[in-house]
């Protein structure tokens, strides 16, 4: 009898997670439902093409093309995968390869409160110390596509260290062994062995902070300039697909509103497009 | 007189406060086949990685006594381990080709070592693979990923990579223990094969292979060498009462 009345209770629990778990994926419909059913009319109304690939944006004037947007998105996420890559990967290689228990101890806490700082702050940062910098030093208004892909460089930093170094360390040391007993140094091994074994792992963390880049929104409005137009250069300003929807969202109504709903839509297929790249390079790995 | 290429001196190797090795001392000559035997613990692999220094990775190793290659201190602080490791080179127990193309496992050495030169990477495989006997089977396939081989291959795979950097004394630690009886004796002609160019030390717990591939026989027993001999006299009239008790089965 008692048992019983356990087993029951067990289920209630069970259900009780189980719709809980469902919660969170309805509310992620619920999302994609709002920015479809917002934006798709606008798109619907305006074309595909020319929403997509027009460079004029005068939502109160009826041009609602997003394509300056798309591009600077495009080379400010290029641009911190640049900085932030390289970085990322030689930090995961020495905190792998080369440090020392007692320094890796200290390191990984620290990545993990680079993530944590809001990046309003790392925008902050940028503003005062980086944009003077780039304008004295190289010229441009110094908000520029290069002061941003260096900080997003920076915000990108523990996505692609953390799943780089998961990959790394998963490596078998079987072939480190095998790799030293033919003479190889520390280095050697790790770019000409240990880097191809984890090689889809170290990819995925690569695609999933470029899906960081795209989406970071508060630092790049604060030291990309939002200038409406293509960037020719790395120091000219640009304004990407969030920050518009950010700047614009406090007084946009009707069609204008809906286009920004509309951007969103375009953000929802980058950004998916990213994560499906990452998964497919996750499950190769695991294949093999 | 075969010269000796190995000399081990009164050596002695620590993990930690753990001796692992006890006043070891006996002599390789070149171009034999040694083989090591004993129970599994009594530190046959400590001693293999004793002689290309690979216990130098391990925290906490210590060492005492001279292992003289070519008269040469290798246990001695200041040597270059990666010259070294390029003249000692080892097989290990299980086959551990990289996950990389057989062209690329069998020119990893050479490369490590420098050498771009297309012609003189292309000709180390062949030769390296021909003397392992894999160059008929795998020259049309040499693109492929090393992985996708039978274990048998990956393993000569692995002494065929060895070869490419051209060691004078190949270390092999239990090689055939992943692979089937067919597979083992096939290896086997294959260390014979080898001695003719280099010096072979294989660790084995199967005394048939000691017995069928080696010249001499060296039998460890808790970390200690207890008898190191001619095979044939190791197998027929050992002087200590532990091998006879071990190689004829009594305890191991
Ligand atoms: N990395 C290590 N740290 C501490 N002790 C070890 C280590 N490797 C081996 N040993 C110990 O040294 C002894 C010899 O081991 P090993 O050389 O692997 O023996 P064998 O190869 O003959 O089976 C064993 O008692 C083992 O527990
Ligand atoms: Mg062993």
């Amino acid at each position: 009898m008692a048992a019983t009345a356990i087993q029951r209770k067990e289920k209630l629990i069970e259900r009780i997670f189980l719709l809980i778990a469902f919660s969170s994926i309805f509310s992620l419909f619920i999302i994609a439902l709002f920015i479809f059913a917002e934006g798709l009319p606008l798109i619907w109304k305006v074309g595909l093409k020319d929403f997509l690939l027009s460079t004029r944006w005068a939502p109160t004037k009826g041009h609602f093309g997003i394509f300056a947007m798309i591009v600077s998105s495009f080379w400010v996420t290029i641009g911190a995968l640049l900085f932030g890559g390289p970085l990322g990967l030689m930090c995961s290689f020495f905190l792998v390869e080369f440090a020392s228990d007692r320094l890796r101890a200290f390191i990984k806490p620290a990545l993990e409160l680079l993530a944590g700082i809001p990046s309003v702050v790392y925008g902050f940062l940028g503003v005062v110390y980086l944009v003077p910098l780039v304008r004295d030093y190289l010229g441009g208004p110094g908000l520029s596509l290069l002061t941003a892909s260096i900080i997003l460089g920076i915000m990108i930093l523990p996505t692609v260290i953390s799943i780089s170094v998961d990959a790394l360390v998963a490596v078998p040391d079987s072939y480190r062994e095998a790799a030293f007993s033919l003479g190889a140094t520390r280095w050697q091994t790790t770019y000409m062995v240990t880097v191809h074994a984890a090689r889809s792992g170290i990819i995925t963390s690569l695609v999933l902070g470029m899906g960081r880049a795209v989406g970071e929104t508060m630092a790049v409005i604060m030291i990309a300039g939002n200038a409406l137009k293509i960037p020719l250069s790395p120091l000219d300003p640009l304004r990407t697909l969030t920050s518009n929807i950010a700047l614009e969202m406090g007084y946009a109504s009707g069609m204008h509103r809906q286009a920004l709903f509309a951007t969103g839509i375009v953000l929802f297929f980058f950004v998916m497009a990213l994560n499906t790249i990452a998964t497919v390079y996750a499950r190769r790995k695991r294949i093999k | 007189m075969a010269e000796f290429i190995l000399e081990i001196k009164h050596f002695n190797l620590f993990y930690g406060d753990f001796p692992a090795l006890k006043d070891l001392s006996f002599s390789i000559k070149e171009h034999t086949v040694t083989a090591l035997i004993g129970p599994s613990g009594c530190g046959k692999s400590t001693l293999l990685r004793s002689f290309n220094r690979m216990n130098d990775l391990i925290q906490g190793v210590r060492t005492e006594g001279e292992i003289l290659f070519k008269g040469e201190n290798i246990a001695q602080n200041g040597i270059n381990l990666v010259a070294l490791r390029q003249k000692i080179g080892m097989v290990f127990q299980r086959p551990n080709p990289f996950p990389l193309t057989v062209r690329d496992n069998i020119t990893f050495g050479p490369r490590v070592m420098g050498e771009k030169k297309a012609d003189i990477l292309e000709a180390a495989v062949e030769k390296s693979l021909t003397r392992v006997g894999l160059w008929k089977v795998l020259k049309d396939s040499l693109e492929k990923n090393a992985l996708s081989l039978s274990d048998e291959q990956q393993q000569r795979l692995c002494i065929a990579r060895l070869l490419a950097v051209k060691p004078e004394i190949v270390l092999m630690d239990e090689p055939c223990s992943a692979l089937d009886p067919i597979a083992t004796l096939r290896i086997e002609e294959l260390m014979l094969e080898l001695k003719k160019r280099y010096t072979v030390v294989v660790v084995t717990h199967n005394m048939q292979q000691a017995a069928r591939v080696s010249d001499e026989t060296g039998l460890m027993y808790l970390g200690e060498l207890i008898e190191f001999d001619n095979t044939k006299k190791i197998f027929t009239t050992p002087s200590q009462k532990i091998t006879e008790d071990y190689v004829t089965g009594k305890f191991g």
